[in-house]
């Protein structure tokens, strides 16, 4: 029996023994909340939605060359966002560049889901040898620094989209894995999944009709996180010089040059950046505030 | 409630007698909780003497622990929580306050100095890293203002004197390092190491071995002789009552029920609740030794956002009278001298039952 | 103690071996495999390509081939760089230093801020102060390394001139100042992921702290409430931070390499870029590795670390 034990019943939240003050306070952060998410929701629409359609409605295409126009400010004449050193016009490039970034973004989040989730649901099933493997394995790959490891990986091999996207789920599969493997490890535990083994089920169908569901809430917050991060990781391997190469354009190599024109042109370097920020903390907030929603117990505080 | 402003009525409150350490008048304890206001406690009113202990009894959600954390103002802060009523300590300096309505810094000074607490879970209330002299020697550092060498040495003799063995090694200790036992030791000597006035012990022997539990209200007692402090004992064991108080308060849903000195009360209980209590110890000589929970009461204790009209035992008493029982709260009515009880009939069940 | 010790030394050991067999197949995995940088330059003929393969003992199983390089790899022997010949580990140290001094005061720096913002979230938990750090933080992880580099430089070396958009020191000016002047700007950059981290799990750990029952004891002893705070709470709320603190180093690291690029920093990651611009393999396969041994070296630390801070775990004699 413990101290909190002495509340009046029907007080969990605010024990007085171990006093948890809850009260209208807790809405402001929840309304916050939950507003970051809607917020974050309505730019991503907003983006796919612009990316998808916005080229078509410009009167400059991402690879026009205007010669005349080379370095142009925003919102200072025909280019809303201004142009680049080779009078290219930013609000096309960044569109036709979002549209690789938000790909990269959602395929490669994809393809790690799909690897982490095989792996974390074979490692948290079949315990014992196969999974103290599989998870040392898992340990091991985080061992390396994500962006060391992609970069060395794609000097190697020689980039391009398709290889990035590759690359970038190779490399960031491993917390979906962990994941996935503790929450099947303590679903297993339970008794559906003994009673459906029971029944003479399929090792499979245990596996993906029985356990998976059960896990869903955790592994749809994880994708969503799992965007973001790609996001970010393709910007970062990009503006090194490793990543979607030009003429293609990206947000992360759109920033390639900018630092040379910090001074002279610090839109350059601003717009692409501010592009990626935006993407990256959109799908943040829903993360979070898909955490909050399916499973309050997670980091509800 | 009285205005936050008046620091220290030193003067005014002439009612606390002599030999009386504490007197507490018409408190009431209420939480602000999602689902609306919470009374926890409700008018809870005694008076305590010098060397006297009081056994404050009740099931859990009874209100018996948050009236002991509302007398030191450990409850949440307002406006999660609200105290009213008046709570008069004699402090260590002969002066008497009132700790409503006393400023934090002041009621600050008071805990651990005037007043002060021993817990349930010897376990968890030591901070597991800090080592055991540093914690005791703590409170001695703040209010008697001693360094460091001194507050430890201080610190040795006091676990000594709860008879913890070779006390000086033991002041380097962790917490995780003692047994259970040997914790709520500690605590005690935490407790006792500006000699207080008061002493309120919330459930101390509830986590411990039966045979522990017998040493520690053991030293309790010692304690209590050589010091002559006021004891507030928390508890749900009666047996427990029965061997270490002098009077007994009996709480239900938030309110005193019955309120009288230990043998009046276990010979002749007057409230349905108490004999209710008394039937579940099978017992009484060797319920010291047992670990009687008070569970043999059909029901469970009403919802305090939802609490019934009248008795708030009533849903669950056998002589309940409809009609008489749910129309109005009971008094807290004075039976016999020094016997208080709040119900509409014990003067009917106590020609026919007792 | 010495058994957790050994034990975990143990564990760090299995997991340097299943760190080194990615890292050799990382290596065979370029087309051409360690050979590849040879066949690129075009001025060798097939013979000699394989005459070279040879000599490298790269017609060996692949099995053996491991050993050796693992065998090589132990001993210290890493390689040597192809563009001056330098042993790799060499060329390593000498560029270590600047990152570590990078990523030390940053995490400093980051510790400083990210646990009082922690602190007081934890303590105000709901108020305004809480939400708005609650908030930066999330979008503080979400910004580019890269850009929030350009961003300050922009506007501290552009726009106001106060620090240097680059480099560790000033040509002919090498005193302690001017190397604290130009350590401000990557420092404050790569502070920002960490800081962010830090005070998201201060405040949780915070929160965990304060509703233990031994801060009540504390309350009812009457010390201060600032004592509390400090000597009660966040003596026991800084404990799990050191396990988060040998998480993030992976997250460390790369966010240097990116920091060191934009302020041209000589440290470790410029140099690794470097390697891969001049295809110089061998430096990028050490430093790779050395980065992975050095997450898992940082990882054992913290481990060991938290042992001997928490008196629960047994360090200390009873």
């Amino acid at each position: 029996m413990s101290g909190a034990s002495e509340a009046p019943i029907g007080l969990a939240a605010a024990p007085a023994a171990a006093p948890r003050p809850r009260r209208r306070d807790g809405a402001l952060r929840r309304f916050l909340r939950h507003r970051l998410a809607a917020f974050g929701a309505g730019v991503i629409t907003l983006m796919v939605l612009a990316c998808a359609i916005g080229p078509y409605l410009l009167p400059f295409t991402d690879t026009e060359i205007d010669i005349m126009q080379r370095f142009a400010p925003p919102f200072s004449g025909p280019h809303l966002l201004g142009t680049d050193p080779l009078g290219r016009d930013i609000l096309a490039r960044l569109l036709m560049a979002g549209r690789i970034s938000l790909s990269v973004g959602f395929s490669a989040m994809a393809i790690s889901m799909v690897i982490g989730i095989t792996v974390g649901l074979v490692a948290g099933y079949y315990r014992g040898w196969v999974g103290m493997v599989l998870m040392r394995f898992v340990d091991a790959m985080l061992c390396f620094p994500s962006i060391f490891l992609l970069l060395a990986i794609s000097a190697l091999i020689g980039p391009a989209v398709g290889s990035i996207i590759m690359l970038i789920a190779v490399t960031s599969w491993m917390e979906v894995a962990r994941i996935v493997e503790a929450q099947i490890r303590a679903l297993k535990a339970r008794d559906f999944a003994v009673a459906a083994e029971a029944l003479g089920a399929s090792d499979a169908r245990v596996m993906l009709r029985e356990l998976l569901p059960n896990a869903i809430a955790p592994i749809v917050v994880a994708a969503t996180l799992n965007v973001a991060h790609a996001i970010l990781a393709e910007s970062y391997v990009s503006f090194l010089g490793y990543g979607i190469q030009p003429p293609t354009p990206s947000w992360g190599n759109m920033l390639d040059n900018a630092q040379s024109y910090l001074t002279s042109a610090p839109w350059l370097a601003i717009i692409p950046g501010a592009a990626i920020t935006l993407a990256v903390t959109s799908f943040n907030f829903i993360g979070d505030g898909l955490r909050d929603a399916l499973d309050p117990r997670m980091g509800g505080r | 409630m009285m205005p936050e402003a008046v620091t220290d009525r030193g003067a005014l409150p002439a009612a606390l007698a002599e030999d009386e350490i504490l007197a507490v008048r018409d408190l009431s304890i209420a939480f602000q909780t999602p689902a609306g206001r919470l009374a926890a406690v409700q008018d809870v009113s005694f008076t305590l003497r010098r060397g006297e202990t009081l056994a404050l009894v009740g099931e859990s959600g009874s209100g018996k622990s948050v009236t002991s954390l509302g007398i030191l103002r450990l409850t949440p802060r307002a406006p999660f929580c609200r105290i009213t009523g008046q709570v008069l300590l004699r402090g260590r300096d002969g002066r008497v306050r009132d700790l409503v309505a006393l400023p934090e810094e002041a009621m600050r000074e008071v805990r651990g100095r005037d007043a002060a607490m021993v817990f349930q879970e010897p376990m968890t209330s030591l901070n597991p890293v800090h080592r055991v002299g540093e914690q005791v020697a703590e409170a001695i550092r703040f209010h008697e203002g001693l360094g460091r060498r001194a507050a430890l040495t201080k610190a040795a003799e006091l676990l000594e004197l709860v008879g913890i063995p070779d006390p000086r090694r033991r002041l380097a200790s962790y917490p995780h390092e003692l047994s259970g036992g040997m914790r709520q030791r500690v605590m005690i000597a935490m407790a006792l190491s500006c000699e207080p006035q008061l002493l309120i012990a919330d459930e101390p022997t509830t986590a411990l071995d039966v045979t522990i539990q017998a040493q520690i209200l053991d030293l309790l007692r010692r304690l209590q002789e050589r010091t002559r402090m006021a004891v507030i004992f928390i508890t749900h064991n009666l047996g427990v009552v029965a061997e270490i108080a002098d009077r007994v308060m009996v709480m239900y849903a938030g309110r005193v029920v019955e309120q009288a000195p230990v043998r009046p009360l276990f010979g002749a209980p007057l409230m349905p609740y108490t004999r209710g209590l008394l039937r579940s110890v099978p017992r009484l000589d060797l319920a010291g030794l047992g670990r009687e929970k008070l569970a043999a009461i059909p029901g469970t204790v009403p919802d305090p956002l939802d609490p019934p009209p009248g008795c708030s035992f009533a849903p669950r008493c056998d002589h309940v009278e409809p009609g008489r029982c749910d129309a109005a709260l009971p008094g807290l009515d004075l039976a016999r001298p020094e016997h208080r009880v709040r119900c509409v009939r014990w003067a009917e069940l106590a020609g026919g039952v007792a | 103690m010495g058994g957790y010790v050994a034990r975990r030394v143990l564990q760090a050991a299995g997991l340097l071996l299943i760190v080194s067999m990615i890292g050799f197949a990382i290596l065979h995995l370029a087309p051409g495999g360690p050979l590849s940088q040879f066949a690129a330059g075009g001025d060798m003929t097939q013979e000699d390509l394989d005459r070279l393969a040879r000599q490298l003992g790269l017609d060996r199983p692949l099995p053996v081939q491991y050993l050796d390089w693992l065998w090589r790899m132990l001993r210290g022997d890493w390689g040597a760089s192809f563009r001056d010949q330098q042993p790799v580990l060499a060329v390593i140290g000498s560029h270590v230093g600047a990152t570590l001094e990078l990523m030390l005061s940053s995490t400093l720096l980051a510790m400083i801020i990210g646990a009082w913002v922690g602190i007081l979230g934890a303590v105000r938990r709901h108020s305004l102060f809480d939400a708005l750090a609650t908030v930066g933080a999330m979008v503080a992880l979400s910004i580019p390394t890269f850009w929030f580099g350009l961003v300050v430089i922009y506007v501290f070396s552009v726009g106001l001139g106060w620090l240097p958009a680059g480099n560790r020191t000033t040509i002919g000016n090498e005193s302690f100042l001017d190397q604290l002047h130009h350590l401000i700007g990557p420092c404050i950059v790569l502070a920002l992921v960490s800081t962010a981290v830090w005070s998201r799990y201060m405040r949780s750990s915070m929160l965990d702290v304060i509703h233990q029952d031994y801060i009540r004891t504390a309350r009812s002893k009457g010390i201060p409430e600032r004592r509390i705070l400090i000597h009660h709470a966040v003596r026991n709320a800084l404990l799990p931070m050191i396990t988060i603190t040998g998480l993030h180093l992976p997250t460390l690291l790369s966010g240097a390499l990116v920091t060191e690029t934009v302020f041209t920093w000589p440290g470790m990651g410029r140099l690794f870029l470097d390697s891969i611009s001049y295809r110089d393999y061998p430096v990028v396969m050490g430093i790779l590795m050395f980065t992975a041994v050095l997450v898992l070296l940082g990882s054992l630390l913290a481990d060991l670390l938290y042992h001997v801070a928490d008196p629960r775990l047994g360090a200390h004699g009873a």
